[in-house]
């Protein structure tokens, strides 16, 4: 993988970040450790030399000179870490622990660090040392100090110690966070490389899961279920265009042919009068199977929910059964309405007294009772659905007539699907297809039922809309 | 009547031009939006024809534009959008009607007379008369030849619509338009059936009738000539 990409990616970013805060925090930490260890040595180390001076000055104020040389010279037998040196004006030793006046110039404060040969078993050693030095009157000249050559190794202890810490610490963050980003963006790769096959046509394809659960793995099953849905409707789609192909074709062929035996035909002006006005209902018939093709469409890609507001179901209901009322008594029917006053639903009036025409028309076209069968009512009624009081009601028209076999009723609600019996009746097998639109748009279900006899067709339809 | 159509689709403005013409009518065309709306601004017709997708300029702001002119002309908007929006949306902008494409030719000139009739309205009637059958619209009473007829009250609705343009012709989708505020098509002639009920009450017992069916375009309330 490129290692631009990689540094690129927003985990290895976040890492960084990460690691930057937490460079820092160590730093803190680190130099607080310093600061206690490495920095209270050094403390110890100059307060102890405070004290031999303080020690010292208290004996030159009593005794001089002599007292001083000769505390000096006792001190210096058993000098431990203590450094000690006086020299006369004229720069020669007079008592201490060292050879001669180190080479170092005092600092402002008048410490000053320099090294000095030490004399041990087996020859002499090169060792650091800090000391303050002073002139006493007459031009004498007097030192003391301390050996610091362990202090030193200690502290080049702890300075080491923190510098490898805090460079392993980078180390690791940033080897870290490139692993990391690796991973992840492996994964995204993946993702891509399947998102780009789906893109061009293999709608079969799924995201990989990698089965952790994490967020990469939450977002692949969303858009998973999200191909999911597609495909189908894809699906659904296909089944609708194969659907028209079929049933406005055999129209439209039969308009042609119609048509065309016509024109080979020696005809009179009265035949050809006679044959374009058939084509002109077939035509008619056509566009109308088109409209209802076209609406049921519209209400299943849901952008008619816009149009929607309360609409009064008993009016609604009332109005559709006058409608076609006349239409009914001439068949002999009677339509009966059970609608409490006012129930009100979230919809859309249009589509909804569609639905209630093409369930009235169905009724009287295909529904009409047995011979002998004095009861001859379409019923149509809504309610405040008992399951859902307050929530949904329950649109239904239930018919006298044959009914549908049970096995048969989810297929009337498809497409073009005419059943056997009602073959030879006008109609473009789309009444129910858009009733089923019409209820699913609204966020409800369409049933299907045995009136016995007789065929019930429910609408269980939310009072809000979702 | 001189009626201008703006339509780009030139073959069917042939048809349109063409059956208008032979209807009597006097016929202008426009191919396009901005043609449209210079013609219907320098001379004056009584009907605008607008199909709602237009080059240039779109149907829509045509209409709008006449009518911020001040050109009160009726406009019937052609339109295969037939959605119950874009027909608001179209009455919104200024239209008078809406048709959606496909049409019946005769469904188009039925519209065109209603919205000429429209547009010279008599003072507001609140008695109709055609031959000698009388409606009174505030006691809701049906009298012809002095017998009182007694109309269901969407009989009566569907009478009062056809004396307001009787003399025209009235397509089975104008009444359901109108009379019931439907804007599908069902699938049975459930019109039919009503204009049959009608027709029972006011003609059957009658000498001449008054309610004519007019093949392939609808219906017409009109006396005897």
């Amino acid at each position: 993988m490129p290692l631009i990409k990689l540094l690129q990616t927003s985990t290895f970013r976040l890492a960084v970040i990460y690691l930057a805060l937490f460079a820092a925090s160590a730093i803190t930490l680190l130099a607080y450790v310093y600061w206690n260890t490495a920095g209270f040595l050094a403390r110890q180390t100059d307060e102890a030399v405070e004290a031999e001076i303080a020690g010292l000055a208290e004996q030159y104020r009593q005794g001089g000179l002599p007292l001083l040389v000769h505390t000096v010279i006792q001190r210096s037998r058993d000098p431990g870490q203590s450094l000690y040196l006086v020299l006369d004006p004229a720069g020669r030793v007079l008592a201490g622990t060292l050879d001669g006046r180190p080479q170092v110039e005092p600092g402002a404060d008048g410490w000053f660090d320099f090294t000095y040969n030490r004399k041990t078993l087996d020859g002499t050693e090169v060792k650091a040392a800090r000391a303050r030095a002073f002139y006493l009157q007459e031009g004498f000249y007097l030192l003391v100090g301390r050996d610091v050559q362990e202090r030193r190794e200690i502290e080049n202890l702890i300075t080491n110690a923190l510098i490898w810490a805090i460079g392993l610490t980078i180390a690791l963050g940033l080897v870290g966070g490139l692993v990391m980003s690796r991973n992840m963006l492996a994964r995204v790769d993946d993702i891509n490389r399947s998102s780009r096959d789906i893109m061009e046509g293999d709608l079969s394809q799924r995201l990989p899961i990698a089965g952790t659960g994490d967020e990469l793995d939450q977002l692949g099953r969303n858009l998973n279920a999200m191909l999911d849905q597609i495909e189908a409707l894809m699906i659904g789609m296909r089944q609708v265009t194969d659907n028209i192909a079929h049933d406005l074709r055999s129209p439209l062929n039969r308009l042609r042919n119609r048509i065309e035996v016509t024109l080979m035909q020696e005809a009179t002006p009265e035949d050809y009068k006679q044959a374009l006005e058939k084509t002109i209902a077939e035509a008619d018939n056509l566009l109308g199977t088109f409209n209802a093709l076209l609406m049921i469409a519209r209400a299943e890609a849901g952008s008619l929910r816009e149009a929607m507001t309360w609409v009064d179901l008993s009016a609604t209901l009332h109005d559709a059964a006058e409608l076609y009322e006349p239409v009914a008594e001439e068949k002999n029917l009677a339509i009966s309405i059970d609608v409490p006053e006012g129930l009100m639903i979230w919809g859309n009036r249009e589509l909804l007294s569609q639905a209630v025409a093409n369930l009235l028309d169905n009724a009287i076209k295909h529904g009409l009772p047995q011979e002998g069968d004095t009861e001859r009512t379409i019923a149509v009624s809504a309610d405040i659905d008992p399951a859902r009081p307050g929530r949904g009601v329950v649109l239904s028209v239930a018919d006298r007539g044959p009914g549908i076999p049970e096995d048969q009723r989810h297929r009337v609600l498809e497409r073009f699907v005419r059943l056997e019996a009602s073959r030879n009746t006008p109609g473009s097998g789309l009444g129910l297809s858009l009733v089923a639109a019409v209820a699913r748009l609204h966020g409800g279900t369409i049933e299907l039922d045995d009136n016995r006899p007789g065929l019930r067709v429910s609408l269980f339809l939310p009072v809000s809309g979702r | 009547m001189r009626i201008l159509v703006i339509e780009d689709d030139l073959e069917a403005a042939a048809y349109v031009v063409k059956g208008l013409r032979e209807s009597g009518h006097i016929i202008d065309h426009a191919a396009d939006g901005e043609e449209g709306l210079t013609l219907a601004l320098s001379s004056s017709f009584d009907v605008l024809i607008v199909d709602r997708m237009l080059p240039k300029r779109d149907g829509l702001s045509v209409v709008e534009t006449l009518r911020e002119e001040g050109v009160r002309t009726p406009v019937l908007f052609l339109s295969a959008l037939g959605e119950v929006d874009d027909r608001i949306k179209g009455l919104k902008a200024g239209g008078d009607d809406y048709l959606t494409k496909p049409y019946a030719f005769a469904e188009l000139l039925a519209r065109i007379e209603v919205l000429v009739r429209r547009a010279n309205p008599d003072q507001v009637r609140t008695r109709l008369q055609v031959g000698n059958l009388e409606v009174d619209l505030l006691a809701r009473k049906v009298v012809r030849e002095g017998q009182e007829i007694d109309l269901q009250p969407r009989e009566f609705r569907l009478l009062e619509y056809l004396m307001k343009h009787a003399g025209q012709v009235v397509t089975r989708t104008m009444l359901l338009e109108n009379v019931w505020e439907y804007h599908f098509d069902p699938q049975t002639n459930v019109i039919d059936v009503h204009i049959s009920r009608l027709r029972a009450k006011i003609d059957k017992n009658f000498d001449q009738p008054l309610l004519h069916t007019v093949r392939g375009a609808g219906y017409s309330l009109r006396a005897a000539d």
